[in-house]
């Protein structure tokens, strides 16, 4: 069951029309399906799948496209430019605070890779802007998760703020954004511990933490290999944070990582980084037509 | 979806509901036609028998991909239980080790863990406060260290100073990482070299929330390691896995044992019956 590729599928699926000259409605019904499939089998959410589909399907009927010399292609260029559309036209750039410290927060389920994109995106943001950022250790709970976070701190030359495991997680995130103050750092960058949109006491918290301290952005982590719960995920974090952007990780794997498409579509999101790999210089930006492309296989 | 009628949009909400649980478009709609066919043959009508009908149905496909492998852990005859975690980044093999280790502790085995995951910020410390907590040993070295290395000092201390069980854990790789795949095969061999029979287990795993990617992760952990089980993990959850059926279906490998959570107790062996009934939940009323 090799996955393949949208362009591949839909010329199967219409080489018996070469020659036929004009398209039926039982071949668009056909052609439809194979998109169905690819989508499915890429990871996307069924019933973005469905909308997805039908919104293609209008097109292609609008654009007359199976009169058209080369239906395929048509159809492939239709679905390219919609799922495009549907991502989001241009990468996004991350929210900054009109007077420093800009806060970013991360949230997502365990082991999705927020405590590797804190560092990842410290150091873009040293590498880049010349910043100074403080990074927070903000998850009590997972075995040396602040070991974790201080290694990488190390790694990357950036201070970690850390209380140990013993104080509330609101109370840390307050007390390193008075430090950050104090010291003037320009941005501070809150790891958080990972956990379940359905765990209400954890979820509260995150909550909490973000009342505490008004993040300028938060950041949905989110595991690119994630098949259909995707969307359940995403719309549990989104309805408690408000997530002002995602970041989509460990994009370096054969995934098509149709999650992308579901996230999107059901939050509006933008995704703003892409993690590639493990190391802390594998963070770029998210860009939309790649992704689409990535998706369909293409 | 609850249901009263059994009719063809039963069936269609069914498949809808398979997909919605990672089962796969194909696997989905090949057990959606068996089902369809065994209502029919036993003439269900009613709801409840209509459900009975699906589960166990279900159990049996299960049981029969199978080839008849063993769904327990193979414990060694003589000497150190050997026992290597392999898996993708993030999915819970240290998490594992923590609860499993425990397990074999309480039964009143004498455990080590070998933390060959040198590559990850943490990950010895990971393992170590596991270790703690458990109040079983440890083998570690410096970080960035060769794992091999460290599997081979864990090995021999396995043998010569007579453990029962030995936890290996491995840091967290993408199967398409070819150096890396190669370098979990080198840590096996290692194993075998010091204990022919070792490792006994070779347990991928896999996290729930994965969607079709994780077949091709069997896929190739098994041809570098000669995976012997799966650990299904996070199904604590609104993730199903249905994944693993296709991977029993193709690979005939068995889940082993299901994670529930992030507590050291959160453990359980898989029973088929009840993983069925998870991904029904939505469409079983009760
Ligand atoms: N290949 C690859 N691995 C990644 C990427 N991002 C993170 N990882 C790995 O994924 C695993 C989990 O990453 P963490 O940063 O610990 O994830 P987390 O969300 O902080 O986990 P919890 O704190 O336990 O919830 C680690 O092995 C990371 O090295 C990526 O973009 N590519
Ligand atoms: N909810 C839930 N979380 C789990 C479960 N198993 C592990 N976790 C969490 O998932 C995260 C990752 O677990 P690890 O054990 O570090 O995963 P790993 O495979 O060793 O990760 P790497 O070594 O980075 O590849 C941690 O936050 C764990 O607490 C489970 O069954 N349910
Ligand atoms: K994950
Ligand atoms: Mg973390
Ligand atoms: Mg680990």
């Amino acid at each position: 069951m090799a996955f393949e590729g949208l362009t591949e599928r839909l010329q199967n699926a219409m080489k018996k029309l070469r020659g036929k000259g004009k398209v039926s409605e039982a071949d668009l019904r056909a052609t439809m399906r194979e998109i169905r499939l690819a989508l499915l089998e890429a990871d996307v959410n069924f019933q973005v799948v469905r909308e997805f589909v039908k919104t293609v399907e209008q097109r292609a009927k609008g654009a007359k496209v199976l009169e058209g010399l080369n239906p395929s292609q048509q159809i492939v260029k239709i679905v390219d430019e919609e799922l495009t559309k549907t991502m989001g036209e241009a990468a996004v750039p991350l929210n900054k605070a009109p007077k420093i410290p800009t806060i970013i927060m991360m949230a997502g389920l365990q082991g999705a890779g927020k405590t590797t994109t804190v560092g990842k995106l410290a150091l873009k943001l040293k590498n880049e802007q010349n910043a100074r950022p403080l990074l927070i250790a903000d998850d009590v709970y997972r075995p040396a998760a602040i070991e974790q976070l201080q290694t990488v701190g190390q790694q990357i030359d950036v201070p970690v703020f850390q209380l140990g495991t013993d104080v509330d997680p609101v109370e840390i995130a307050k007390r390193g954004l008075e430090q950050a103050k104090t010291n003037h750092n320009d941005y501070v960058i809150i790891d958080t511990a990972g956990r379940l949109q359905i765990d209400e006491k954890l979820m509260g918290e995150l909550g909490n933490i973000k009342a505490a301290v008004h993040p300028n952005e938060i950041l949905l982590v989110i595991d690119a290999m994630t098949g259909q719960n995707a969307v359940a995920t995403a719309e549990g974090f989104d309805k408690v944070l408000d997530v002002t952007g995602v970041v989509l990780t460990k994009l370096d794997g054969d995934t098509r990582g149709g999650a992308a498409l579901s996230i999107r579509a059901v939050t509006g999101k933008p995704i703003k980084f892409v993690g590639q790999g493990e190391k802390m210089a594998d963070l770029d930006v998210f860009h939309p037509d790649r992704m689409a492309s990535r998706i369909l296989g293409m | 979806a609850n249901f009263r009628h059994v009719d063809e949009s039963f069936f269609d909400d069914l498949e809808d509901m398979l997909i919605e649980s990672d089962v796969g478009f194909e696997m989905s709609m090949k057990i959606a036609d068996e089902l369809r066919q065994e209502v029919k043959l036993q003439n269900a009508k009613k709801p409840k028998d209509v459900q009975n009908v699906i589960v166990e149905k279900m159990t049996e496909m299960y049981d029969q991909a199978g080839n008849g492998e063993n769904s327990t852990i193979q414990m060694a005859e003589k000497g150190p239980t050997v026992i290597l975690m392999v898996g993708v980044n993030g999915v819970g093999k240290t998490t594992t080790i923590g609860k499993m280790a425990k397990m074999y502790k309480d039964q009143g085995k004498k455990v080590i863990l070998a933390a060959a995951d040198t590559f990850r910020a943490g990950a010895i410390e990971q393992l170590n406060v596991w270790a703690q907590r458990d109040g079983v040993d440890i083998v570690k070295s410096a970080p960035k260290s060769d794992p091999s290395s460290v599997v081979f000092d864990a090995v021999k201390k396995a043998r010569d100073e007579n453990y029962d069980v030995l936890m290996v854990d491995t840091a967290g790789r993408l199967q398409n990482k070819v150096n890396l795949m190669n370098e979990l095969s080198k840590m096996k061999k290692v194993l075998t070299r010091e204990i022919p029979e070792a490792p006994h287990e070779v347990l991928l795993v896999l996290d729930a929330t994965t969607g079709q990617n994780a077949l091709t992760q069997a896929k190739t952990f098994k041809e570098a390691t000669d995976v012997t089980g799966i650990v299904l993990t996070k199904l604590d959850g609104t993730a199903r896995g249905g994944i693993v059926l296709a991977i029993r279906s193709e690979l005939h490998l068995p889940v082993k044992y299901v994670g529930l959570g992030e507590k050291v107790t959160d453990l359980k062996p898989f029973d088929p019956n009840d993983f069925v009934y998870g991904l029904f939940k939505g469409l079983i009323s009760e």
